[in-house]
């Protein structure tokens, strides 16, 4: 029944059919709590997506509209304070340096919709960063870039977080490490995720649940 | 003319009617480094037309390049509609917040007047001051960035998807405008000397719309907008893949197009071929920054394989502007191995096969 369900889920949010998505999200709520519907239909579906987009197949349009649709509809089922949310690791994801936010915005939405809560820092720099790391006592952090220098500038927050003995885990995105697949571990991350399902593949790796 | 002779423009010009000149030509599209080569900082480099003249001409000598490029950094055009510009040390200048945050501004946005803004207005007077130098030896490469791209630097990536899929007359109007302005400061770069517009449309790549969409959408705005504009164009995509929508390119009347290092060189001109387009690119920006001597060789020998054959071919980096951090000794490196294996016929090439 499961993979019945996932692609017309997946067809309604590529083809922005908000109530059709909707409908048969709706369909399954008797059967499944709410961490279930996104267990079973929400993260599947965004993964495939996330993959198409790997591929070629599917455009970032595409995966920016169908994140942003199911946060929406994750939010009515499993509202953001609600207990069931997943804020274990403490997480909090940003972008760094630059202005360019839509990476942010798409991982935000898919680990939202997936049942993750985290902190949205928005835009900083490395100074800001470190201070507001520190200060959530943060676990793992999402850093963002689109711009080359500020991929760069990765390797100032490593180094002060680790100065002030954080134990932070920094996960990585955006062009620049997707066009040098070297560029994530010379900057000192701990890890580099290509779409934003992998952002969701990394809570597991780098929290510990994974070997 | 021997080929000992031959310009850089007449070997532009041959390679873009699919004949071989007499060697690959190749755009070194630097912006930033100029500052280096004058000895100052990249805020004060751009402040000046007569630097960015200065630099261009200066890299040129030193590299050996085919063009000028008359680009100072994208966010010129935002700026010119009164948005804020970032300056950092070792980056490009950057677009901070963007101009449009409530969508229902667009409805009152008039494209700014290109005569009376004066960052415009420096770009202007930087390739008027290269034209009277470089004369005819070598294009000028003027640059715009496309009505259907720009709006990510005006209000922010997130609001435009949101736009173009939700609100059709807010996007009518937005193109309208940015048409309007595109057309005019593309005929004034002209007008000032430049020899082709480099129209940046990053937007309407595969990896950023579904092709179905493109169709609706940046190629509509791509055809009427290039068809007004009075000289030559190149469609650049600035690192993002085009390879499934090369045909419908190629139905906007541009000449050129600047492609990714993440797709297949060989395909890429395969399909620019069939559609009489030349091909620009693909050298991965991100990774020259530590490419050594051997490396250098051996990707510029790969390129040239691939698309030299047949001319129809323009050696250069994939993004339209080589990032800050690649040092000068792999350029001259990368200068080096296009005359090394660059040269025509590419009986190299041939033997290999």
């Amino acid at each position: 029944m499961t993979k019945d369900m996932i692609t017309p889920f997946e067809t309604a949010l590529l083809s922005l059919d908000r109530l059709k998505a909707s409908e048969l999200l709706g369909a399954t709520s008797g059967t499944w709590s709410a961490m279930e519907q996104l267990k079973y239909m929400v993260v599947p579906a965004l993964d495939r997506i996330g993959a198409g987009w790997e591929t070629g197949q599917i455009a970032l349009t595409q995966v920016y509209m169908a994140g942003r649709i199911c946060e929406e509809l994750v939010e009515k089922i499993l509202p953001r304070e609600a207990p069931e949310r997943k804020n274990q690791p403490k997480m909090a994801i940003t972008v760094l340096q630059d202005y360019h936010l839509l990476g942010k915005r798409i991982v935000l939405s898919a680990l939202r919709a997936s049942g993750y809560e985290l902190l949205d820092y928005g835009r900083m720099d490395v100074n800001e960063l470190v201070r507001k790391t520190l200060e959530d006592q943060i676990e793992l952090l999402f850093i963002s870039t689109l711009m080359l220098p500020s991929a760069l500038q990765v390797t100032s927050v490593k180094g002060k977080l680790e100065q002030s003995k954080s134990p932070v885990r920094i996960a990585v995105g955006g062009a620049p490490f997707r066009l040098d697949e070297t560029l994530w571990k010379s900057v000192g991350a701990d890890a580099v995720g290509l779409d934003a399902s992998d952002a969701i593949a990394l809570i597991d790796k780098l929290s510990g649940v994974l070997p | 003319m021997t080929h000992n002779t031959i310009s850089s423009l007449d070997r532009v010009l041959t390679t873009l009617s699919h004949k071989e000149p007499d060697r690959v030509p190749f755009f070194l599209l630097l912006t930033m480094h100029g500052a280096k080569e004058l000895g100052m900082s990249i805020k004060d480099y751009f402040s000046k037309a007569e630097n960015v003249a200065k630099g261009q001409l200066q890299m040129r000598g030193k590299y050996g390049h085919d063009c000028l490029y008359a680009f100072f950094y994208a966010p010129v055009e935002v700026e010119a509609f009164g948005a804020e510009v970032i300056y950092i040390d070792d980056g490009p200048p950057n677009s901070g917040t963007p101009l449009i945050r409530d969508p229902e501004k667009i409805q009152g946005l008039t494209p700014p007047d290109v005569g009376h803004s004066k960052c415009l207005r420096k770009v202007l007077e930087a390739i008027s001051m290269m034209k009277k130098k470089i004369g005819d030896e070598a294009p000028i490469i003027g640059v715009a960035m496309s009505p259907f791209s720009l709006p990510v630097m005006q209000m922010g990536f997130d609001r435009y998807i949101e736009i173009i899929y939700e609100r059709p007359d807010l996007f009518s109007r937005l193109m309208k405008v940015n048409q309007d302005f595109c057309i005019s400061w593309s005929n004034a770069q002209l007008k000032a000397g430049a020899t082709a517009i480099c129209y940046f449309d990053p937007v309407s790549s595969s990896g950023i719309v579904p092709p179905e969409l493109y169709l609706k959408t940046g190629f509509q705005v791509a055809r009427k907008t290039l068809s007004q504009i009075q000289g030559p164009t190149a469609t650049h995509f600035a690192s993002e893949r085009c390879l499934p929508i090369i045909k419908d390119v190629a139905r906007t009347g541009t000449a050129i197009v600047g492609v990714s290092a993440s797709e297949d060189l060989g395909q890429i001109k395969t399909a620019c071929k069939e559609s009489h387009l030349t091909v620009l690119g693909n050298l991965n920006g991100i990774e020259m920054r530590r490419w050594s001597s051997d490396d250098t060789e051996r990707i510029v020998k790969e390129a040239i394989a691939q698309a030299g054959p047949g001319g129809g071919f323009i050696l250069s980096d994939n993004h339209g502007e080589i990032p800050w951090q690649v040092p000068d000794e792999v350029l001259l490196n990368l200068s080096e191995a296009v005359r090394s294996w660059g040269r025509y016929p590419l009986t190299w090439v041939e033997k290999r096969v």
